[in-house]
This record gives C-alpha cells, sequence and structure tokens, in this order.
C-alpha cells in the first residue's frame, strides 16, 4: 500500500462514516417492526426520539460523502504521477480492477442519500409520519451499498503500487481503447451533440411542466435521469476536446484540473444535483395519494423542480460558455 | 424560506452567546483541537511545499543519466562509452560529467565537488554554496568565506592544495548549493587522483521525451554494465518518499487524534448540570428537539471552524516564515551543513480537504451521539422537580 | 377549548418501579376561564398540566385542543401548537442565568422564525406591561424574586398564546407578590386568557378570579372535574 495523508485520510473518513450508517441500521429496524404513531407508550416515544438520530446520521453521511469524493478524485489525480503511464486520475483508477467500480459507487451513494433526504424532508411535513416505514428500508437499502463502497474504496487504495503501469487518459478515453467508456467515443460527434441537446430541452420541458402545472412528474424523474448519463457522455465525447482546446483528448477528470480552472467540479455538482431533484421528483410520485401527503407532495415537487431546472440552465450555461470561448472549432 | 432563515440566525446567535457563557469549558477542547490541527497541517504544507521545491530543481536536471556499476555499486564511466552512445537514434547529445564527495577533516562536512567548464581557465579558483561558506572549525571563531579567501584542501597525495574562493551562490539556491564548489577540471583530478578517460557519470539529452525511456533501454542493451537514470523515475521516488514520510507522521498522530476524539466524545456526554438545566428550561418553553440539534451543530461548528483556521493559520506561519521550526530536528538529521531556506507559501483545497477528513469528521462522528441525547431531553423534566 | 377524555400517563410500563402519575382523567377546559388544580403533591398535579399543555403524550385516552386530536401528533406538530396556544410559568421561574432578562423573554420565539426586529418590539411591550421597562439588558442574577417572576411571566406570554399554564406560582413569594401574581391573573382572563394553575396555597384558591376548581388525588379526579 502507499501511505498518503491522502488515503489514509479517505480511509479512515469512509470508514468512520460506514460505521456511522451501521449503527443507524440498529434502530431502523426497531422502528420498521414497532412504529404505532398512535400508542403513547415509552417505547414509542423512544422510537420517536431515535428518528431524530437517524435523520441526522444521513445528514452527515450525505455530508461527507460529497467531501470524500471530492478528495478522493483529488487523491487519486494527485497520485498520478507516481504511476508510469498515468497523467491524471483517469490512469491512476485503471491501477488495478476495483478503482473505477470504487469510484460508481460513490456517486451512487451520493444519489441514494440524497433522495432519502428527500423523503425525509417530505415525511416530516406530514403530521402523521406517513413515510416513515418507506424510508428506513431505504436505509436499508444504502447501508450495503455504502459498505460496499467502502470496501471497495479500500481494496483499491490499499492495492495501490507505485510501479504498475497504467495507461493514460489519452488510451483509455479513445476510440479503439478496447474499454467499456471507449466505446462511448464510437458514437458519431453529431449523434452525441444531437442526443445531448434533445435531452437537455426535454428535461428544461418537463421540468418546467413540473413547475408551472405540476404535472408529468415521471416524465421529469426519466428524463432527468437520461439527461444525467447523456450529460457524461457529453463531456467524455465533445465538452472536454473544447476545454482542452485538443481534438484528441477526451478525458473527463482533467477538468478537474487548475489549468482549466477546475471547471469539473461545478459540472459534476450541477449534474448531481439535477439527478437527484428530477429522480427525487418523480420518487415522490409515487405517495402522492397518501392523504396527509396530499398537499405537500405537489409542494415538494415543484421545489425540486425549480432546483433541477436552475441545475440544469447553469450547467448548461457553463458548457455553452466554455465551448464559445473555446479556440477549438470542429 | 425566510423563516428558516431567521431561525437558523437566532438559534446561532444563541450558541455563540452560550459558548461565550460557558467558555473556561471549551477552551480546553478547543487548544486541543487546534493544536492537532497545527501539527497535521503542518506535516501536510512541509511535504507538498518539499515536493514542490524538489520538482523545480529537479526540472533542470539532465533527462538522462547513465552510470556504470560493477558488484551493484557505482563506478567511473569509460568517456569512449559517449561514441557510442551518441550512435543512438534520437541522442541528441552526450557529455561526461565530472563530481564526487569531498570530505573536509577539518570541519567535518562533505562537500559535492564538480566540475564546471567556467572554471576551465582559471585553475586554482572555487565557487562555493552557503553552506561551505559557513564552515568552522572546533577552536575557531565562525566567520564566513567571502570572496577572495582560501579554502585548504588535501589531495590524492596528502598534500595541501589550497584553493580561492571566486564567489559565493546566493543565498535563493541555497536549497541545491548548499555543500556545493565548484572546481576546475585539473584540480579536481590532481584532488582525486581522478583517472583520465573516465568520468563519473554521462549526462545524455534525448530530443524526443516520449522516447527517453526507449533510448534508456538501448543503452542498458548497449552496455550492460551501465545503468541509465531516468529524471522521471527520480521525480517520481522523491514524490513517493514524501508521501511516504507525511504518511508515516499522520500515522504517528493518530494517537494525538485519537486521544482528542476521546476528549471530544467525554466533553459531549458529560454535559453539566446547569447546561443539562438550561436544555431542559429551552425544551419546556417551547424549542424542538431538532431545534436544539440545530444549536449543538452550531456548537460543534463553531469550535471546529475555529480550530481549524487557527490551526491551519499557525501551520502556514510555522512552515513557510518559520521554516518549520518545531520540524527542524528531525528534518535535519545528521546534516552539517543544513541549507538556510524559504519553502514558497502555498496552499491546496486538496490539503485543506484531506485535514478537514482527518480532523473535523472524526469530532463530529464522536459529538453526534452524544448531542443528540443531550436534545432529546423531555420537555417535562423541568416541570418535575 | 381543551378536552382530555380519559386520559393516563404511566412511567416505567411494565417494570417493578411502574408509577401511574394520571390514571383515567376525564376534563374540559373552557375558553375565558380560571382553573385552579388542587392537590396533595404526588397527585398528578403537575403531570395532569404537562397533558394539556401539550408536553407530554398520554399513554392512554385522548386529548383534544378545539377540534384537533392532539394524542398522536408527532413532536415537532405538537411542539409548534404548543408554541403558539400555550405559555408557561414554572415553580422555580426557570429563567436561564448569565442571559439578559429581554432575551430570556425573546427564547420560545426563535425557533419560530419570526424576524428579530418583531419578537424584540413585543418582548418590550411586555416588559412595559408588567412593570419592568428599563430592565431589558439586566442580567436575570440580578432581580428581585418579584422582577424574575413577571420576567417569566412575560416569557410566557411572548408568543401571545391564548392559555397560560402556571405551576406553583406562588410557591416562592410572599403574600404581596402572591397577590401580585393573582392580580394579574386577573389582568390577562380580561384580555381573554385562558388560565390553568396548579397550587396548594389556599391564597390561589380564595382568589375571586378562580373560575373554578378542580381536585386531584393520586391521579385521580376527586371533585370538580367530569369523573372518567
Amino acid at each position: 500500500m502507499m501511505l498518503q495523508p491522502g488515503i489514509l485520510a479517505l480511509l479512515l473518513g469512509s470508514g468512520l462514516g460506514a460505521v456511522l450508517l451501521a449503527a443507524a441500521v440498529v434502530p431502523a429496524v426497531r422502528i420498521i417492526r414497532r412504529w404505532d404513531l398512535a400508542s403513547g407508550s415509552e417505547e414509542q416515544l423512544r422510537l420517536e426520539r431515535q428518528t431524530y438520530l437517524v435523520a441526522a446520521i444521513m445528514r452527515l453521511v450525505m455530508g461527507f460523502q460529497i467531501v470524500f469524493l471530492f478528495l478522493f478524485l483529488q487523491t487519486v489525480d494527485g497520485l498520478a504521477p507516481m504511476f508510469i503511464g498515468a497523467m491524471c486520475a483517469a490512469g491512476s483508477l485503471k491501477v488495478n480492477g476495483f478503482g473505477y467500480p470504487a469510484l460508481v459507487a460513490k456517486i451512487l451513494t451520493c444519489l441514494l442519500a440524497g433522495l432519502w433526504l428527500i423523503l425525509d424532508a417530505t415525511d416530516n411535513r406530514a403530521s402523521d409520519y406517513p413515510l416513515i416505514r418507506t424510508k428506513y428500508r431505504l436505509l436499508l437499502v444504502i447501508t450495503p451499498v455504502l459498505l460496499a463502497e467502502t470496501a471497495l474504496q479500500a481494496l483499491y487504495l490499499l492495492g495501490l503500487e507505485p510501479n504498475i503501469i497504467t495507461s493514460c487518459c489519452a488510451i483509455v478515453f479513445s476510440a479503439g481503447g478496447g474499454t467499456v467508456v471507449a466505446t462511448v467515443l464510437d458514437v458519431p460527434l453529431q449523434l452525441s451533440r444531437a442526443a445531448f441537446v434533445l435531452s437537455a430541452t426535454l428535461t428544461l420541458a418537463a421540468g418546467w411542466a413540473v413547475y408551472r402545472h405540476g404535472r408529468g412528474a415521471i416524465l421529469f424523474a426519466t428524463a432527468s435521469a437520461c439527461h444525467f448519463l447523456l450529460s457524461i457522455h457529453a463531456l467524455i465525447a465533445f465538452i472536454s476536446l473544447y476545454v482542452y482546446e485538443l481534438p484528441t483528448h477526451h478525458c473527463p477528470f482533467c477538468l478537474l484540473h487548475r489549468e482549466y480552472g477546475g471547471i469539473g467540479y461545478p459540472l459534476y455538482l450541477l449534474l448531481l444535483t439535477l439527478a437527484v431533484t428530477g429522480l427525487g421528483t418523480g420518487l415522490l410520485h409515487r405517495y402522492r395519494a397518501v392523504p396527509s401527503l396530499r398537499t405537500v407532495i405537489p409542494a415538494m415537487q415543484r421545489r425540486l423542480a425549480l432546483i433541477a431546472l436552475a441545475a440544469n440552465a447553469a450547467f448548461l450555461l457553463l458548457v455553452t460558455g466554455s465551448m464559445a470561448l473555446s479556440n477549438l472549432r470542429l | 424560506m425566510r423563516r428558516a432563515l431567521e431561525r437558523q440566525r437566532h438559534i446561532l446567535d444563541f450558541t455563540l452567546s452560550s459558548l461565550a457563557r460557558r467558555r473556561g469549558r471549551n477552551l480546553a477542547l478547543l487548544i486541543v483541537y487546534t493544536l492537532v490541527v497545527f501539527l497535521l497541517a503542518s506535516v501536510l504544507f512541509l511535504a507538498a511545499a518539499l515536493k514542490r521545491e524538489a520538482a523545480l530543481v529537479l526540472a533542470d536536471t539532465p533527462d538522462l543519466i547513465v552510470q556504470r556499476l560493477t558488484a551493484g555499486r557505482q563506478d567511473l564511466v569509460p568517456i569512449r562509452y559517449v561514441e557510442s552512445i551518441a550512435r543512438i537514434r534520437g541522442v541528441q547529445a552526450v557529455e561526461p560529467r565530472l563530481w564526487g564527495y569531498y570530505f573536509d577533516s577539518l570541519s567535518g562536512a562533505t562537500y559535492t565537488l564538480m566540475v564546471s567548464a567556467a572554471l576551465a581557465d582559471h585553475p586554482g579558483a572555487i565557487l562555493i554554496g552557503g553552506g561551505v561558506s559557513r564552515r568552522s572549525e572546533p577552536g575557531e571563531p565562525a566567520r564566513p568565506l567571502g570572496k577572495g579567501d582560501v579554502l585548504p584542501f588535501k589531495d590524492a597525495d596528502g598534500g595541501v592544495l589550497p584553493l580561492r574562493v571566486q564567489g559565493v551562490f546566493p543565498a535563493a539556491s541555497e536549497l541545491v548549493t548548499a555543500d556545493l564548489v565548484l572546481v576546475s577540471a585539473t584540480d579536481f583530478r590532481r584532488l582525486f587522483a581522478f583517472p583520465d578517460g573516465q568520468a563519473t557519470d554521462l549526462v545524455v539529452r534525448v530530443r524526443n521525451a516520449r522516447e527517453r525511456a526507449t533510448v534508456a533501454a538501448k543503452i542498458s542493451r548497449l552496455h550492460p554494465d551501465s545503468r541509465p537514470v531516468l529524471r522521471d523515475d527520480i521525480l517520481r521516488t522523491y514524490e513517493a518518499v514524501f508521501d511516504w514520510r507525511g504518511g508515516v507522521i499522520v500515522l504517528v498522530l493518530a494517537g494525538a487524534l485519537l486521544a482528542f476524539v476521546i476528549l471530544a466524545w467525554d466533553k459531549a456526554t458529560g454535559l453539566s448540570a446547569e447546561e443539562r438545566r438550561e436544555i431542559g428550561i429551552l425544551k419546556a418553553i417551547g424549542w424542538e428537539t431538532s431545534d436544539v440539534l440545530l444549536m449543538k451543530f452550531w456548537e460543534g461548528a463553531a469550535v471546529s471552524l475555529c480550530a481549524f483556521f487557527l490551526g491551519v493559520f499557525l501551520a502556514y506561519l510555522h512552515v513557510f516564515f518559520t521554516s518549520s521550526l518545531l520540524f527542524e530536528p528531525f528534518l535535519k538529521g545528521w546534516s552539517v551543513l543544513y541549507p538556510r531556506f524559504r519553502l514558497t507559501p502555498q496552499v491546496q483545497l486538496g490539503q485543506l480537504a484531506v485535514l478537514f477528513v482527518l480532523t473535523v469528521v472524526p469530532y463530529t462522528v464522536a459529538t453526534i451521539v452524544p448531542s443528540w441525547r443531550s436534545a432529546t431531553i423531555d420537555p417535562d423534566t423541568v416541570m418535575r422537580r | 377549548m381543551i378536552r382530555l377524555v380519559d386520559v393516563s400517563k404511566v412511567y416505567n410500563a411494565g417494570r417493578d418501579n411502574a408509577f401511574v402519575a394520571v390514571d383515567g382523567v376525564s376534563l374540559t377546559i373552557a375558553a375565558g376561564t380560571v382553573t385552579a388544580l388542587q392537590g396533595p403533591s404526588g397527585s398528578g398535579k403537575t403531570t395532569l398540566l404537562c397533558l394539556a399543555g401539550c408536553m407530554a403524550r398520554p399513554s392512554s385516552g385522548r386529548i383534544f385542543l378545539e377540534d384537533t386530536e392532539l394524542t398522536s401528533l408527532p413532536e415537532r406538530f405538537l411542539t409548534d401548537i404548543r408554541r403558539r396556544t400555550f405559555g408557561f410559568v414554572f415553580q422555580r421561574f426557570n429563567l436561564i442565568k448569565g442571559v439578559s432578562v429581554l432575551e430570556n423573554v425573546m427564547l420560545p420565539a426563535y425557533p419560530t422564525g419570526e424576524p428579530h426586529a418583531v419578537v424584540r418590539q413585543r418582548a418590550l411591550a411586555l416588559l412595559d406591561l408588567l412593570g419592568l421597562a428599563g430592565k431589558g439588558s439586566a442580567r436575570v442574577e440580578w432581580l428581585s424574586g418579584g422582577e424574575a417572576q413577571r420576567t417569566a411571566i412575560a416569557r410566557a406570554l411572548i408568543n401571545t398564546p391564548a392559555v397560560l399554564i402556571a405551576d406553583e406560582p406562588t410557591a416562592h413569594l410572599d403574600t404581596t407578590l402572591s397577590r401580585e401574581f393573582m392580580d394579574s391573573m386577573g389582568r390577562l382572563k380580561a384580555r381573554g386568557t385562558t388560565i390553568l394553575i396548579a397550587s396548594h396555597d389556599p391564597l390561589v384558591r380564595d382568589a375571586p378570579v378562580i373560575d373554578r376548581i378542580v381536585e386531584m388525588r393520586d391521579g385521580r379526579l376527586v371533585a370538580g372535574g367530569e369523573q372518567g
């Protein structure tokens, strides 16, 4: 293993996060089994008190996951010079088979934690905790995902050895590079561009429909999810080219480097935001028939749609801005 | 939205005033917290700054150096290797280098002696670095050597070779020149009885950066007793060493970190009767559990932010303005000629993130359950007295 | 206004030291009235006050405030209602030391998110009303008994509650101050506030402002209320 402060911090931090969430499972199970709002028994009062602890833990875990994701990218990128052939995070992650899965798992936990917080906020607005069991069942789903992510990250970090020859992003992210990611680039440029523009328009329109008229939540959620994936594809396929001003540099990780203004960070943060809020809108739609949520859910959906629209608009602005200001002409 | 903000503001106000009221209790924790951040930040800043300096320094070193090994140890390189290497495709130039270590028994210091083409026409003259100029012999008063002073050297036959100082390298370059002495080729060969036709190593310039590794491989094949050393390899090794050292120190500080976390947890669980009464009153007059939890959150955030910024600021001063005064004994080791250097101040967001995860995260995790426990005090406890 | 239907509160249920504080109490408090709760200590007066004032949930039975049922409301809704509807005056005043009089009075309004200036205005007006004008920035440790009591009343009134609940308010007061307190209650009643006082002080019991006396013993109503 490579002994490095960043790696130690990641291992400690993720470990603590996993311990916290695992500790929350115990009250969660008890609440799923014994919750009875109508009873005034001491056990019920105890369970109600524990909901505050679980909610606080979840908020903490969510906040930490974002910090850890940032630290992970920073550390992994900083380690690139240690591996022959790597020039940015793309190469570092390829050093062993756990790198990319760890990254994907991290993003997944961020999304799931965000959805949980949306459910929690909605549940708290109703006077009878209608979603309490749903919430805690979701928690029981998130916990193994987070534990898996911690394990994957640990396996990745502990398996890093500095002399391993790996590939640089130019090879990983080039057409015919023989990786799953490289198949992204086998798609013709015009198609990628068209798909991106279409997806952006659809998502904005659906979001507006939810915000203004309270309709089309499921469509909006689906569109947001697709747009999230298509935006990542677009970043690799053509947007990054404009940022780097090189027709062959497709790497999504070099966007985080200081020489490009670290534009990758706001871009990815905005993408995460629009994914969580879009999916959240769809998730809430399932429960709109619950009597105590009848007014709560449309209001929440409207608010989420507004945030999603703002994130979407900001993302498009950043992207078109960098493309317009670039010296590259494709 | 407006209400939510006002609520936050009110609760934050009250939290800050209650922290001020209980200054004494919180002070001990704050000091330890700041100390932990300070130590960790100092280590991180120093390691990163040294890495940066190393990279800058190495930027001017040759891309490829060829050494020769005999029985696994470095040996002199025959100058005739120059021709065969120069013929390899992609090689722009090959030059022999003459340098070595000279042990000055009078001062106990070891100098790096190097031949400079600039002194070729000036036998008897040397250029010295800051550390050399400050050399002193035991029993003699210290007086820095300057232009015109004579430094006596012992040559290979036991005779004395006095060399006159032509100039001293500027202080800004001390990290690289502290122990450096530049001499002419004739003086060098006399001092060491260096055989003609040999060099210490060869410097190879490769036209295309991407071909360096290939050229190095070709040189190995051409001369099996040679060892080509790529600058990239050196850089990588330096990075690894600094990272590793940084990591080791962080592990060593893990004990301090654990003690700090236990202190934080202990303080959070051991609510004084006064604090418990206060929270009971707040709950009784209409504060909800989430309001009290928010107050506890702001409390932790205020303490953490204070300790974090203070610790980072002090570490910044420590590393960049006092040249890591506290770590000097550990960095200096056995070196007699310790360079005086000023590192370029720079703080990266990544370092702050590492600091945050190593300090604020454990603190928050340790205090969350005690905070919750105190926030869930029943409102009617204050009635039932 | 407040209706308790067969309400019981058991502490440490199912264990050896199980304790029934309130046992099958049914009680209706009409709006605008002043009710006195009498009974020896341990009779469950304080617990009944907590139940009526949304501070505790009953182990069994139902509680209604106007038309809203409070029995199974989660804490955040219950607390919200309590903040808006009820004001509490405690036996030992329970002011926060080290904090000024004005801030003590404003504290219950902090979580509501009302603008600071508005709350401050109201607090100053209340201090005026209770004869504490100019004492706003004084520390509560420096107040006399009577001033502390009036600060406690001001704090109870900051959110303009419809109901005031007082637990043994005259226990640590001399006769003059006790009479002053009952006068304040009279003034509040004139403004339409419903008042519920638990006390075993005959001065309170005999005060003209009291509309009704409810007696409790061993957690049950003995006189003055509806039997469960």
